[in-house]
């Protein structure tokens, strides 16, 4: 069943081939016997699952069933879930069992899917390698001596090793593209707004959004669909129309206008990640698109605009977590300042005590104008050069990350490891949307085309991401860990 | 703008962050390569050019004053590591 895709698993569900309790159960067990070696989840929910795939299988046979009744998948560790651990990969959240669930898990538990446990994630979504979780490191099952990528690695590792057809993700700067680039599956960061942020534990608010993985373009389509929509409870969600996602699939590409930027691809970029970049656009050709330079002139700092915002506005969301109102608390505090201060420095992790750092620091008295007002003009200019650039072109297209995976433990250096995210940061500055779609090796690491939008264009995405792998395998390609592991 | 081990500790001290003496140290190497890598921003001209806040350049919405939560406290009580008479048990911070 694992070698099927949602789409093809949706299908044979509604035909009758296994029920849903049959599927979930075989997903229980790969979890079971190959978790070990992945790391890929913090809880796995079996009782709850299995229950919720009775359900399923109950409301099928009334013939109520939506399209992805019965289908199990998982949940980033961000997303609160009623009556289940809801860490955020962090110490700090290591007894949180969440009393809500978020509205990602409210649409999700509406059309009748199946959770079947919640991944294992950078602390806070803190990073791009999946290194900085409580919890331990995530491994990529295409290498198992290379990072998944970050912050959605659980869900991307997942996903790759036939754990479960689909997982959520967030991304504030890469953090659902990179990692299906690094893994091999298919990963769409909607535009901001587009998906309700109620009950996602909050990194960067003006940033943070949540997204499906999963194994292609049409899948997404299906979870997308689902997930999207307006939310009074959250009032950066847009009250915006949601179209057919599935029945965009279809629109023929003659004629679509593609833009590669030239910044995408120059110094730093793996000669081998842009050849199978190229060899991608190529097959856009093929299919009757045209293609053209563009530049995006102020992408080289949307990394240092990013490492202002983005501590900033996590320094004053994780100021909440104090050993009172939430998260882990100090044994035998000897005044309020001692409990605040060591609950605070025994909960977070390095790189999260890094970012409440930088933010605390550059947004305090003598520094705000010259780091963060300066960052929020440059941002500005970051999001107007993608609308310049979508003056011209339907779509951008570039690599999703400069390098295949690496290997685990390799980068020492937090500056570097930043670098890491040179082309999906400015999408999270702007809002945009963008999808990584597997468009090639280097090795037996996968390699991730990154195509982008303008806002609330994801039908568009898309629809180019599923006609690409119509004409391509890529995404069917299996790691051999997937196999071993059966 | 070269950063200071106080810097470090003042930024510690607003955010409530016990950092040992070796952390702090630590903390100052991190940080100031981060914000060298940062201090790219000043060679951009940005006069006239308005801060961006919101990525979609909305306004940010409120909602009308008005309760709309249920209580909700034996559900929250229920994650809480102590509680007795309906009443949250904290340690005991002030003598």
């Amino acid at each position: 069943m694992y070698e099927k895709t949602l789409t093809q698993l949706a299908a044979a569900l509604k035909k009758g081939e296994f029920s849903s309790r049959e599927l979930t159960s075989h997903y229980l067990q790969r979890i079971e016997k190959a978790d070990s070696k992945l790391n890929s989840f913090i809880s796995v929910t079996a009782e709850q699952a299995l229950a919720q795939a009775d359900a399923a299988d109950s409301t099928r046979a009334a013939g109520k069933a939506g399209t992805l009744t019965g289908i199990p998948l998982a949940l980033k560790d961000i997303f609160c879930t009623r009556d289940v651990k809801t860490s955020c990969g962090s110490k700090m959240l290591d007894n949180f069992i969440a009393p809500y669930n978020a509205t990602v898990v409210e649409k999700l538990n509406a059309a009748g899917t199946v959770s079947v446990g919640k991944t294992n994630m950078d602390e806070f979504a803190m990073g791009s390698s999946n290194e900085n979780s409580f919890y331990g490191p995530v491994k990529n099952p295409w290498d198992l001596t290379a990072v998944p990528g970050g912050s959605s690695g659980g869900s991307a590792a997942a996903v790759a090793a036939g754990l479960v057809p689909a997982a959520m993700g967030t991304d504030t700067g890469g953090s659902i593209r990179q990692p299906a680039a690094f893994c091999g599956i298919t990963g769409l960061k909607p535009t901001y707004g587009r998906v309700s942020r109620y009950g996602i534990i909050a990194y960067a608010s003006s940033l943070d959004q949540a997204g499906p993985m999963a194994r292609s373009a049409e899948d997404c389509a299906h979870l997308l669909g689902v997930i999207a929509g307006h939310d009074g409870r959250d009032s950066t969600s847009v009250a915006r129309g949601v179209p057919d996602y599935v029945e965009g699939l279809n629109a023929p590409l003659s004629g679509l206008k593609i833009g590669l930027p030239k910044e995408y691809f120059g110094d730093g970029l793996d000669p081998a990640v842009e050849k199978a970049v190229r060899e991608a656009v190529s097959v856009y050709e093929s299919l009757g698109a045209t293609v053209r330079d563009v530049s995006l002139p102020h992408t080289h700092y949307a990394i240092p605009a990013y490492y202002v915002i983005a501590p900033a506005e996590a320094s004053s969301n994780l100021s909440r977590y104090d050993g009172v109102r939430f998260g882990h608390r100090c044994e035998n505090p000897s005044d309020l300042t001692d409990l605040y201060t060591r609950s605070r420095a025994e909960g977070f992790g390095e790189e999260v005590k890094r970012r409440i750092l930088i933010g605390t620091h550059t947004l305090s008295e003598g520094f705000f104008d010259a780091y963060y007002t300066k960052a929020q003009k440059v941002r500005r200019l970051i999001r107007q050069d993608f609308l310049d650039a979508f003056e011209d072109v339907d779509v951008l297209m570039g690599p999703a990350s400069p390098t295949p995976a690496f290997d685990l433990g390799a980068k020492k250096d937090p500056v570097s490891m930043y670098l890491q995210d040179i082309y999906t940061i400015a999408v999270n500055l702007a809002g945009i949307p963008g999808i990584s779609v597997p468009a090639g090796f280097v090795g037996k690491r996968p390699v991730g085309l990154q195509i982008l939008g303008t806002h609330f264009a994801e039908a568009q995405l898309l629809n180019v991401a599923h006609q690409f792998q119509q004409a391509t395998d890529w995404h069917l390609q299996r790691p051999a860990f997937a196999e071993e592991n059966a | 703008m070269a950063l200071e081990e106080s810097h470090v500790r003042r930024a510690a001290h607003l955010a409530r962050l016990a950092v040992s003496d070796d952390q702090a140290s630590g903390f100052v190497d991190d940080l100031s390569r981060i914000l060298d890598m940062v201090d790219q921003l000043q060679s951009i001209d940005t006069e006239g050019v308005l801060p961006l806040s919101h990525p979609l350049d909305a306004t940010q919405r409120l909602r009308a004053d008005e309760v709309t939560e249920t209580n909700q406290r034996d559900t929250f009580q229920r994650c809480a590591p102590a509680v007795e008479n309906g009443l949250y048990l904290v340690p005991r911070v002030v003598e």
